[in-house]
């Protein structure tokens, strides 16, 4: 594949290898106590070559993103699920969407595909023909039929005496997204837990495909909206490091501002919701009113309570004047306290420890194996953060505090909430104190031929990763959106596995991973 | 003997038309303990109209059961507020069950609440059936108990000469009943689906008891359930008032008292409101499988309080 590749920072590296041997390289990297974070694959056959399949991997000098060309014919690699079981729903879904085949695997079922398009069609592949006047030459045809065929997706059954299936969603009582949850059960215990993700799938990496890179961001922070920054960093990062394109160190500030912003905006919406589900709804009530003060501050400061489309290619979008940062800084002194208050009343609330303690347990060592980093990671001793092992500016200067726990139950990824609010308010103000002088914007700087890059920003959930490619007309050819819930859902079938399903919300909010974030 | 009809219709309307206004009390007061703003008391009232002008819809694989169901638990709940002296003592109906026949009362609503959850065939209906039987079976000896207890210091299982015992005889502090008081508050809380044992305002399927029975009922079904859900938690307060706190109740015949019983009534059941919504503002909900030890703790409790009264007051 022709490009001109150029690292932004020196935590990520590229490597080329022969599909054949990945496997090897993947089992150096495990040996290594590394992990597989992403696995995509791309089209490349316009580019006079085949396919290619991808896989970002983190090591202790920081991300190698990997790639093989496959052929053109019959795209096959061998199977890394093996070696890193997080790889198997990764390349069950590439094979959805680009017909690359994972040799050896185990499980080859369907992933992402709901019967919104055939068989023996690839969406992601370049010659996909998506819209076409006659119905029957469609690959989407199913949807002129009047009912969606059923799904069909074989579930794995538990059979025994007095096991039954209770299938949850994809339609919830609340308001959350869609995914469908088949639990086996004895009485009221998991026996065994499925998913059946997938529902939210809305075609975003082909959306990507043509668009230019101001566009590309916008649906970049689009992939999950509560990773927003997080998502349109780590997009933006790849374009500038695609286009060499150096950005101005106010906006790094500023990026890094809005990146732990969003951290505490999340932490805190989601400190109430674990209080809530344990029916304790005045932990509730006050974490959201502190959130909300939160977010109408960051309306009137930037225009956006979730700061929508304020990181931008070569920048950002938004300057902050002396007085905001003055109010800003007030601001998040006060929430340190006020939240140093609720976690004395969540430390001390008998019935609220005995239901997050001990719930949900995921062990390191289950944890390691089935590669889960990210905040969840962190509460089962998996002591990952970039922001503080392999810093990009201005992470670099600020001495980031990792908060990691051993117990790996909801405790555990509560105490490493409260941690990291705490420690996001301090880099907040010390952000604000430090915040350098300077423009704000600059223009891309163009470019000759494809060029590549990759965006790896630590998002308030996890590694959030952004790969692109853009053509020589400046338009993005490829984009691979990449959230860490791909990493943790599968983690969450074992993970609760031997407890109650009355307490299975808990434990899934306790994670609260994304479905769009994973679905694209 | 017609005042007497008259007088229990009069009480049993009143229950039956107070028992949403106690509801919204409760959550008015459980919405200002959580700092929030609070829905209007007359709230229950407007979701009960609101759902008696809706078109109900039924599951296909529904028999009559499903249907007859709400009804059955309404009458039933009815019947129970009519046997419970709340205004006056001694009314026509009091005979027709003593407080043994009032559980069963009871246990027959949940039974068919409990079968219209498994008519469906969905799994929230059968999980909470199950969950629902699992907390009730434990529930009711400790409720009897409480009963034993305090028909033990007046020598009749029948309310009324409970009540006139207790309230219009000399006064005298009975030890046994504060421990069939907390006995009968931990009871309430599992029988009424109230935290910690159950959270009435979850969305969370998984988590739920009763909410998971009621979830493929609509419209007017669905009201009548609500509302014998708010005559339930009614009928277990005057319950709690007549064994625990029942002065002011009217002795029998005596008109002139009831414009003062009518007073207190009002007064207790707010506090008693306030007091709930004060309890459940500062639990959490107990892990399902804590609710077995809640429960033997309230049986325990109970008789603890027929012991003491063996040792004390006999």
């Amino acid at each position: 594949m022709p490009n001109q590749t150029s690292a932004s920072t020196e935590a990520i590296r590229r490597r080329r290898l022969s599909a054949e041997a990945l496997p090897e390289f993947a089992r150096e990297v495990k040996d290594a106590g590394g992990q597989l974070i992403a696995l995509w694959g791309s089209d490349d056959r316009h580019l006079d070559a085949g396919f290619a399949v991808h896989a970002a991997f983190l090591t202790g000098a920081g991300l190698v993103w990997v790639d093989a060309a496959l052929a053109a014919d019959d795209p096959v690699h061998p199977d890394l699920a093996a070696i890193f079981p997080q790889a198997g729903r990764m390349q069950r879904a590439t094979f959805d969407l680009l017909g690359i085949r994972a040799a050896g695997a185990v499980d080859t079922r369907k992933w992402l595909r709901h019967n919104a398009w055939s068989e023996n069609h690839y969406p992601l592949r370049k010659d996909f023909v998506w819209q076409v006047a006659g119905a029957e030459a469609s690959p989407l045809a199913t949807h002129h039929s009047p009912l969606p065929q059923v799904d069909g997706y074989p579930f794995i059954r538990v059979e025994g005496d007095g096991v039954h299936e209770i299938p949850v969603g994809p339609i919830h009582a609340g308001t959350i997204e869609p995914g469908h949850f088949r639990f086996s059960i004895i009485g009221d215990r998991i026996l065994k837990l499925e998913e059946r993700l997938g529902y939210t799938h809305q075609g975003v990496e082909k959306r990507f495909e043509g668009l230019d890179p101001d566009q590309g961001a916008r649906l970049a922070g689009r992939v999950s909206g509560d990773s927003h920054s997080a998502f349109t960093w780590a997009y933006c990062m790849a374009v500038e490091t695609a286009t060499a394109t150096p950005v101005p160190e106010r906006a790094l500030w500023l990026r890094a501002l809005f990146l732990e912003i969003e951290r505490v905006a999340n932490h805190l919406g989601d400190l109430g919701y674990l209080g809530n589900d344990v029916a304790l709804a005045f932990g509730f009530m006050q974490f959201w009113r502190l959130k909300e003060d939160w977010l109408r501050l960051c309306a009137r400061l930037f225009g956006h309570r979730y700061l929508f489309d304020r990181i931008v290619p070569g920048g950002v979008a938004v300057d902050l004047d002396a007085a905001g940062g003055a109010e800003l800084a007030v601001l998040a002194e006060r929430m340190a306290g006020e939240v140093r208050e609720l976690k004395a009343i969540y430390d001390e609330h008998a019935g609220l420890q005995d239901r997050f303690a001990n719930t949900g347990i995921v062990r390191p060592e289950l944890a390691a194996r089935l590669g889960l980093t990210g905040l969840a990671g962190r509460a089962s001793a998996q002591a990952w953060d970039a922001r503080a092992q392999f810093p990009i500016r201005p992470y670099d200067q600020l001495d980031v505090n990792m908060a990691t726990a051993r117990r790996g139950d909801v405790l555990a990824r509560a105490e490493v909430r409260f941690a990291e609010i705490f420690e996001s308010l301090r880099l907040i103000r010390d952000i604000l104190a430090r915040l350098p002088d300077g423009p704000i914007r600059v223009k891309l700087a163009p470019t000759s031929g494809p060029a590549e890059g990759l965006g790896w920003v630590e998002g308030w959930r996890g590694e959030v990763l952004v790969a692109l490619r853009l053509n020589a007309d400046g338009r993005l050819d490829r984009a691979h959106p990449h959230d860490p819930s791909w990493r943790a859902w599968p983690l969450l079938e074992v993970g609760v596995l031997g407890n109650i399903v009355p307490d299975f919300p808990l434990i899934n909010k306790s994670f609260n991973l994304s479905y769009s974030g994973q679905d694209l | 003997m017609t005042t007497g009809i008259l007088l229990q219709i009069t009480q049993t309307l009143l229950a039956i038309l107070l028992a949403p206004l106690l509801m919204g009390w409760v959550n008015q007061c459980r919405a200002w303990l959580q700092g929030r703003a609070a829905p209007p008391i007359t709230q229950p009232y407007r979701v009960l109209r609101k759902l008696f002008h809706k078109d109900a819809v039924i599951a296909h694989d529904a028999s009559p059961l499903f249907r007859f169901a709400p009804y059955m638990i309404f009458a039933c709940m009815a019947l129970a507020a009519g046997i419970v002296p709340t205004l006056a003592n001694d009314l026509p109906f009091s005979p027709a069950a003593d407080v043994i026949a009032l559980v069963g009362i009871f246990a027959l609503a949940r039974v068919f609440l409990a079968l219209a959850a498994m008519d469906i065939g969905t799994s929230f209906g059968s999980l909470g059936a199950r969950r629902e039987m699992l907390v009730s079976f434990l529930a009711e000896p400790a409720l009897l108990m409480v009963f034993f207890t305090a028909s033990l210091i007046s020598r009749s299982t029948e309310l009324p000469v409970i009540v006139e015992a207790l309230a219009h005889k000399e006064f005298v502090i009975y030890p046994s009943l504060a421990f069939a008081a907390v006995a009968f508050w931990m009871v309430s809380t599992a029988e009424n689906a109230r935290i910690p044992i159950d959270n009435p305002t979850t969305h969370l399927e998984l988590t739920m008891i009763h909410e998971a029975m009621i979830l493929e009922y609509s419209a007017r079904h669905l009201a009548l359930i609500e509302w014998a859900v708010a005559l339930k938690l009614f009928t277990y307060s005057a319950l709690g008032i007549a064994l625990f706190v029942p002065w002011g109740i009217a002795p029998a015949g005596d008109l002139a008292a009831l414009p003062l019983a009518l007073l207190a009534l009002v007064a207790k059941m707010a506090v008693g409101g306030a007091g709930l919504s004060l309890l459940e503002a500062v639990s959490a909900k107990v892990r399902l499988f804590r609710a077995p030890e809640f429960l033997g703790t309230a049986f325990l409790l109970a008789v603890l309080g027929m012991l003491t009264h063996f040792l004390l007051e006999v």
